[in-house]
């Protein structure tokens, strides 16, 4: 052959030779091949090879991760095309998002698609923690992978904060001023203290978000530069090590008799060694377990491919459309410019901060940062604390179960609404002891003392039960109550100057 | 290479000599953290620029004449209220001290709109979750007729100038 037959031989076969280098394995047809598809794919094998048939029961997941994490990529491609247009300054912000609004082709729909998006990740997140809790997944080995999750839940939250900012509305600065208010309300401590002068650890954290004494441009970069840099960028990092361990922590968790359960119910399960074998194995390295299982599948498991794939793709696809349907339903908001001498009346943050927004109205270092953080480190402890074994996988497994659910439910939703409506009938300490020092107010206000309340059911689930899986559901069932409470009256029952009112439509006028 | 006897077992209190390439490898380590760390130290200042521009804080003002005793006068697009009584003039800030929403007239005395706290008209916290009350500021005699407010210096509350 010369040179010039070679190269045509050469050119002909590209084609082919392109695709064989990208798809090492060949078209996966069998199970074998769909493996080592799976497995010799960077992005597909973070799922294992193979996925027990536990992990299909709709009720096992209620599909809530992928569901967060598709709400994540949908954000992800609509915030880069918003990047295009949007200009982090504080005298082009706000009008270049009217122009994505109202003169750039499709901007409003990506701008609305964005914003759903992001409520539904929120959601998800807040949806998918409660199914792992209840479903006592967290256990040995997967204590780490719940605290990646606490992780993965402050960043959510994070972006959605950075990302409500960026607009330069009304709804805007004064977030930016209530959320760098609360970075520097230890004061409230070291002011009662009379230690500010020389530790100030509230004026640093407030200067370090904004860059300057004011709310100005270096605030808005500096947002700007958290919501599409930083914590996009950890947001992926974390992902990757939480999706990495669930390959690790051997899939999803499922009770100990998950496969008698099972029965013969649901799908049948593959065959898995119809292939000649390739290699030979020491059979000791293969098998997990007391006895081999010749013959026949290790577990009641199917091949990822195509099975785990249909079910992503199909709870990413339904995801698409709420957000595409809410989209093209309902706006997303743009209120005036930003007026740094009139705020708001009320002024209200996400529905996902009135909770924090209705804790924060009694103590500023109690609300926003004292009991998030306490919040935030029971949750993240939570694995470490239960060491049982009883109930896991199952909802509301453990000793008490649902009917322990239901009680502190009970408990849970009393406990808030009496403390609610004590500050909201009667006031709080300063109106019944204008002189009363404010160390007091911080310590003891209805924030503390509901937080107390819970930690002392917590304590006697533990007791009454003999057991930590009991205290924790008790715990984080009232947290659930009362986060859902406390949200409601932010959403519903508060109007203009944080008063009380039972629906928006006897608000005063103005 | 060297070949080293077998050495009797050493007690805790006399360890064996450290060989020189493992200190010398340790050195480099040690030398690497330490400028690592003083590095990141220097960074931490990254955060804060040396200057910082901030707009002045003093504006004059002039109050309408037709502003009765003790009623608040607040100069557009400011967050201070001025009054005028018997004793003279004063400036109150605006600026909850809770979580720096702008307080409006209401009622008695001031509102917040954002978490409910409410001001007597003299700064004092009446109810809500304000730590502190509102911060009393300095006002002088402006040369030429008016006044000078200045936000940035705070004066014991009950500070009044005779106009």
């Amino acid at each position: 052959m010369t040179g010039m037959q070679r190269f045509g031989a050469n050119l002909r076969a590209l084609p082919v030779r392109v695709k064989e280098s990208v798809v090492r394995t060949g078209r996966p047809t069998t199970d074998r091949s769909r493996s080592s598809f799976v497995f010799g794919n960077v992005f597909l094998h973070l799922h294992a090879v193979r996925a027990h048939l536990w992990t299909f029961r709709w009720r096992t997941t209620w599909g809530l991760g992928i569901m967060a994490l598709s709400a994540f990529l949908v954000t992800l491609g609509t915030g880069i095309l918003l990047m295009f247009y949007y200009k982090p300054y504080p005298e082009a912000a706000y009008w270049s998002i009217k122009d994505i609004h109202f003169v750039v082709p499709t901007g409003r729909l990506i701008r609305n698609i964005h914003r759903w998006a992001a409520q539904v990740m929120v959601l998800a997140v807040f949806l998918h923690m409660a199914r792992v809790f209840f479903t006592a997944s967290y256990r040995t080995p997967r204590e780490f992978n719940w605290v990646i999750g606490m992780g993965l839940l402050a960043v959510t939250l994070g972006l959605s904060f950075t990302g409500y900012l960026l607009p330069w509305d009304q709804l805007a600065y004064w977030a930016i001023t209530i959320g760098a208010n609360i970075a520097q309300s230890p004061r409230e401590i070291t002011d009662a203290l009379g230690v500010t002068a020389w530790f100030d650890p509230g004026g640093l954290q407030k200067f370090i978000l904004l860059g300057s004494e004011d709310i100005g441009e270096e605030a808005l970069i500096r947002f700007y530069l958290l919501h599409v840099m930083i914590l996009p960028l950890a947001l992926a990092a974390l992902l990757g090590v939480h999706f990495w361990r669930i390959r690790k922590d051997g899939g999803l968790a499922r009770p100990a008799d998950a496969d008698r359960r099972l029965g013969d119910a649901g799908r049948s399960v593959y065959p898995v060694f119809t292939d000649a074998p390739e290699k030979t194995y020491h059979l000791a390295a293969v098998v997990r377990g007391t006895s081999p299982a010749v013959g026949g599948a290790p577990e009641r498991t199917v091949p990822s491919m195509p099975h785990l794939f249909y079910a992503e793709a199909g709870v990413f696809m339904l995801t698409l459309l709420v957000c595409v349907a809410l989209s093209l339903v309902s706006d997303a908001p743009l209120k005036e410019h930003a007026n740094p001498a009139v705020p708001e009346n009320p002024a209200k943050a996400p529905w996902y901060f009135l909770g924090l927004q209705e804790l924060v109205a009694y103590s500023a270092f109690m609300g926003g940062m004292g009991i998030p953080t306490i919040v935030l480190l029971g949750l993240t402890l939570i694995p470490f604390l239960d060491r049982e074994t009883e109930g896991t996988g199952d909802w509301f497994g453990g000793p008490g179960g649902g009917a322990l659910v239901a009680r502190s439910a009970v408990f849970g939703l009393g406990a808030v609404i009496a403390v609610e409506t004590i500050a909201i009938r009667f006031g709080w300490i300063r109106e019944w002891w204008p002189g009363a020092p404010q160390l007091l107010i911080t310590f003891v206000n209805p924030g503390t003392l509901l937080a107390l309340a819970y930690a002392l059911w917590s304590i006697w689930c533990v007791r009454r039960y003999d057991s930590t899986r009991a205290g924790a559901l008790g715990l984080f069932t009232c947290f659930l109550c009362g986060f859902a409470v406390l949200t409601v009256v932010g959403v519903h029952f508060r109007g203009p100057n944080w008063g009380f009112y039972w629906s928006p439509a006897s608000w005063p006028g103005h | 290479m060297t070949t080293t006897p077998a050495a009797a077992p050493r007690s805790r209190l006399e360890p064996a000599p450290i060989p020189r390439r493992d200190f010398l490898g340790l050195a480099a380590v040690w030398s690497a953290v330490v400028t690592l760390a003083f590095a990141a130290l220097g960074a931490l200042r990254l955060p804060r620029a040396a200057v910082v521009p901030v707009p002045s804080r003093k504006f004059r003002v002039t109050l309408p004449e037709a502003l009765a005793p003790g009623e608040p006068f607040v100069p557009p697009g400011r967050a201070v209220a001025v009054f005028r009584d018997a004793a003279g003039v004063f400036a109150v800030s605006t600026v909850c001290t809770h979580l720096g929403c702008i307080v409006k007239r209401d009622g008695a005395g001031f509102a917040c709109p954002c978490h409910g706290s409410t001001f007597a008209l003299d700064g004092t916290v009446t109810k809500g979750p304000a730590p502190k009350a509102l911060p009393w500021l300095a006002v002088a005699k402006a040369p030429g007729g008016g006044l000078v407010v200045d936000e940035a210096k705070v004066v014991p509350p009950g500070t009044k100038v005779r106009v």
